[in-house]
């Protein structure tokens, strides 16, 4: 499960009030209290009392939403040894908050385990809820967020905003501190690429720890194209060639979450980048004025368009949900579909024992394409935080670092099925087919890699606009490639003049 | 009971009051008050802006578009849901053919096997009513294709929820679907209190089953009737369409914004973008929407009562 492309299929609970409470008044009550047990004057009294507290109360409350932020307490800095370069207090109290998603909470709480073998005198309050935001975001509007959150799922709180308004750490501090396993390597340099990068919104300072490192591409069955014998295909006439094949046995080439188009930019995006050069990318991103005119968008666009047109996208796609997508691609009705590495552990249960998991990079549209066919998407997903209000940030920070150690990444990879930030964890483990491709794919890509940050930097113009808006009806055949491509520049110069959403650079 | 009367009233009702005002009036005056600053919702602090979030609302498309669509739900859900339900409550209790030995006014066979039956769909939450459909509209293997293809209707297959021309109207069906029931069991109820004597007197005088229904259960059912509606309008702005909405539709909201209501549009704004205080002026408008159809349909709806 993707942190940012989780679909939140969750009823989140009711907007509107209609205020029951108005009902809840004495309906009847005897009228005559004169003769019994308490007086009437009594009652009176009493409930002109009751009145006069609730007056107080509201005077109260009237902090409650918004209130707070007075400084709070932090904890003192300890000793820097060897083992403790961060000088993690060790009797201060340590609180980590995490996302109770896909990838369980088991490694965490192993993780914990550590911490509190190496601090025995401070005490973990470890807890995991896929209710980040309803459970974090009054923490934060009073001031007393906890030292580590987990910041995914659906309920993910907007990163931009809380860094813009300085209630992230950075992490800085950690990313040059020693590596858990050896003091002679800082913990950046045993990272994957683009992870720090990744983690930097603004300037310099890196907010966020991206744990879990995702592969994007296009996932099929080796088994499905061994039997069409076919290889995956390089160029788009030969991506045209086995959809043909395929459909001539009644296979349909290509699949999708027709419900959540966002998903087709996982292997759309990288192509571009393959074909146009990463500036094109880059481009995108900054939101530069006709960055989706370049000629590589529209020569992408029209050859997905090209798959709607000779009819060979599953039928009913555009109405299906990612589950359903996912399902019907895994029973064999369709050969590729975009996704990510998540797709092995959310549809395990409908993916064939021999159905051979396979994730390759995008295919491009011949061999003009400025970058090499192996061109991927790949980047972090599962991103950590620690407040800048937390009480003892420090010990949020060293628990990161013993979560980014050799151990505790193997321990994750084995246990939930993906990679994690820490480049290598893989030796001596078995991996599951998805991942093995995935680690092939990305050995192949090697420099290659893209990270597009439109889903984490402009998530409503990536999702509804770009996805929804734009690439879901292109697909479904109701917009050309070049009405598309106007429309999403268009929301893209939107989104570039509009200044309630924060704008960020690729540096 | 003369002296004192007005103080003993206030004594006890201060306490309800002082409930109400802090619970409900109460917030609803902060979030006007939050809809004039750049709240974000993740930090305390924020600063006055005065109208820019008000402007911004009358030049943002989508809010119109979703506007659009939450006033199609509460002018249109009402009057189908309590249509079918008035129909449906007036055929189990009223519109039975007279049977031999039977009493005189009586539903249809089987009314109270329907009765029952219509009520089946109230008992489930509307999450899981809205999932259940949104499986039930998968075009490739959903329950509604299929049966289309197995009555040979192999050439309409619908995409429903990916069509943005029948999106909205699949998701108002859900809507009507879950929430009739309660309609049928309301009217029923109100019908039941109605004096056998004036659809004796109806029938004596030669009326049918449409005038009997014309002239005189809906007149005696009117204030029911009225209630229910201001409830399903209410239904329909708020809570269910979100739910709806949020679980079934592309996007959700899509495709292409063609089902995006005033509710999700607050929840997307306040809960995906960071955007607090944008969503409660979203949320005031809603508010006013919601007031001004409460008083449009007890105006319209005003007649004398009849006492029976």
């Amino acid at each position: 499960m993707g942190s940012t492309s989780a679909e939140n299929t969750e009823y989140t609970g009711d907007i509107a009030n209609t205020g029951d409470i108005a009902n809840a008044g004495p309906a009847t009550h005897p009228a005559d209290t004169g003769s019994a047990g308490v007086g009437r004057r009594d009652l009176i009294k009493r409930s002109a009392a009751l009145g006069l507290i609730s007056v107080p109360a509201m005077s109260f409350l009237s902090a409650c939403a918004s209130g707070g932020g007075d400084d709070e307490e932090k904890a003192e800095a300890g000793e820097k040894t060897a083992k403790n370069p961060l000088g993690v207090n060790d009797t201060a109290g340590m609180e980590f908050v995490l996302f109770d998603g896909g990838f369980g909470k088991e490694y965490a709480e192993d993780a914990v385990k550590i911490y509190e073998t190496n601090f025995p005198e401070a005490t973990v309050k470890f807890s995991a809820t896929q209710k980040i935001q309803s459970t974090l975001q009054p923490r934060f509007n009073q001031g007393t967020p906890p030292d580590l959150i987990d910041n995914s799922g659906a309920e993910q709180m907007d990163m931009g905003v809380l860094s813009s308004k300085n209630q992230l750490a950075d992490l800085t501090p950690l990313l040059d501190a020693p590596s858990y396993d050896d003091p002679d390597k800082k913990v950046r340099d045993t990272l994957r690429p683009g992870i720090v990068e990744m983690g930097r919104l603004d300037g310099d300072p890196v907010w966020i720890m991206y744990y879990a490192y995702t592969v994007y591409g296009v996932w099929y069955s080796q088994k499905a194209l061994d039997s069409l014998d076919e290889q995956y295909p390089e160029t788009w006439d030969q991506m045209l060639a086995v959809c043909e094949k395929a459909k001539k046995q009644g296979i349909a080439g290509w699949t999708y979450a027709g419900k959540y188009p966002y998903y087709i930019p996982f292997s759309l995006y990288p192509m571009i980048g393959k074909v146009g050069g990463v500036e094109v990318l880059d481009a995108i991103d900054n939101l530069e004025p006709n960055a989706w005119r370049h000629p590589a968008v529209k020569a992408c666009f029209d050859a997905y368009y090209e798959l709607y047109r000779k009819g060979y996208i599953l039928k009913g796609t555009p109405g299906l949900d990612h589950i359903q997508s996912q399902t019907a691609w895994a029973k064999g009705d369709a050969l590729f579909i975009p996704n990510g590495s998540w797709v092995e552990n959310e549809s395990a249960n409908v993916i064939p024992e021999d159905f051979n998991l396979a994730v390759s990079a995008p295919t491009g549209i011949d061999s003009s394409d400025k970058l090499p066919f192996g061109t991927i998407w790949a980047s972090g997903g599962e991103p950590f935080i620690v407040p800048a209000k937390a009480k003892n940030g420090t010990g949020g920070m060293e628990q990161l670092r013993i979560m980014l150690s050799e151990a505790s990444s193997k321990n994750f990879t084995s246990k939930v099925k993906s990679l994690t930030a820490y480049n290598g964890g893989t030796d001596g483990i078995t991996l599951t087919p998805g991942l093995t491709s995935g680690v092939a794919a990305l050995e192949k890509a090697g420099e290659n890699v893209v990270n597009p940050r439109m889903q984490d930097w402009y998530v409503q113009l990536q999702k509804e606009q770009i996805g929804v808006a734009g690439l879901g009806e292109m697909m479904a055949g109701r917009l050309t490639p070049a009405e598309t491509i106007k429309k999403i520049q268009d929301y893209a110069d939107a989104t570039a003049k509009d200044s309630s959403i924060k704008h960020y650079k690729h540096q | 009971m003369q002296h004192g009367k007005y103080r003993f009233i206030v004594g006890f009702l201060a306490v309800p009051l002082g409930l109400y005002t802090l619970f409900v009036v109460w917030p609803f005056i902060q979030s006007i008050y939050y809809s004039f600053t750049d709240w974000t919702g993740l930090s305390p602090d924020f600063k006055m802006v005065g109208f820019d979030n008000y402007e911004r609302m009358l030049n943002d498309d989508i809010f119109w578009k979703s506007l659009q669509h939450s006033l199609l739900f509460a002018l249109l859900l009402p009057v189908v849901t309590i249509g079918l339900a008035l129909f449906l409550a007036f055929m189990i209790n009223v519109g039975g053919r007279k049977r031999k030995g039977g009493p005189v006014i009586t539903g249809v066979r089987g009314s109270s096997f329907y009765k029952i039956v219509y009520f089946f769909p109230q008992v489930l939450s509307i999450a899981i009513v809205a999932l259940l459909f949104s499986f039930a509209y998968n075009p490739d293997s959903g329950a509604i294709n299929s049966i289309l293809r197995g009555i040979g209707l192999d050439s309409v297959q619908p995409l429903w929820l990916g069509d943005p021309n029948l999106a909205l109207w699949a998701v108002m069906a859900v809507l009507v679907w879950s929430t009739v029931g309660f309609f049928v069991v309301l009217f029923s109820a109100g019908m039941a209190s109605i004096p056998v004597e004036l659809y004796e007197a109806a029938l004596l005088d030669g009326a049918g089953r449409s005038t009997t229904f014309f002239r005189v259960t809906l007149p005696l059912l009117w204030d029911t009737v009225q209630s229910g509606w201001v409830y399903m309008g209410i239904l329909a702005l708020g809570a269910e369409s979100f739910a709806v909405v949020q679980i079934m539709t592309t996007g959700p909201g899509g495709p292409d914004y063609s089902t995006t209501v005033l509710v999700l549009y607050v929840y997307q704004k306040a809960f995906r973008d960071g955007q607090a205080a944008y969503a409660t002026t979203i949320g005031v408008a809603l508010l006013i929407v919601t007031l001004a159809f409460a008083a449009i349909v007890m105006r319209l709806g005003r007649r004398e009562r009849l006492e029976y």
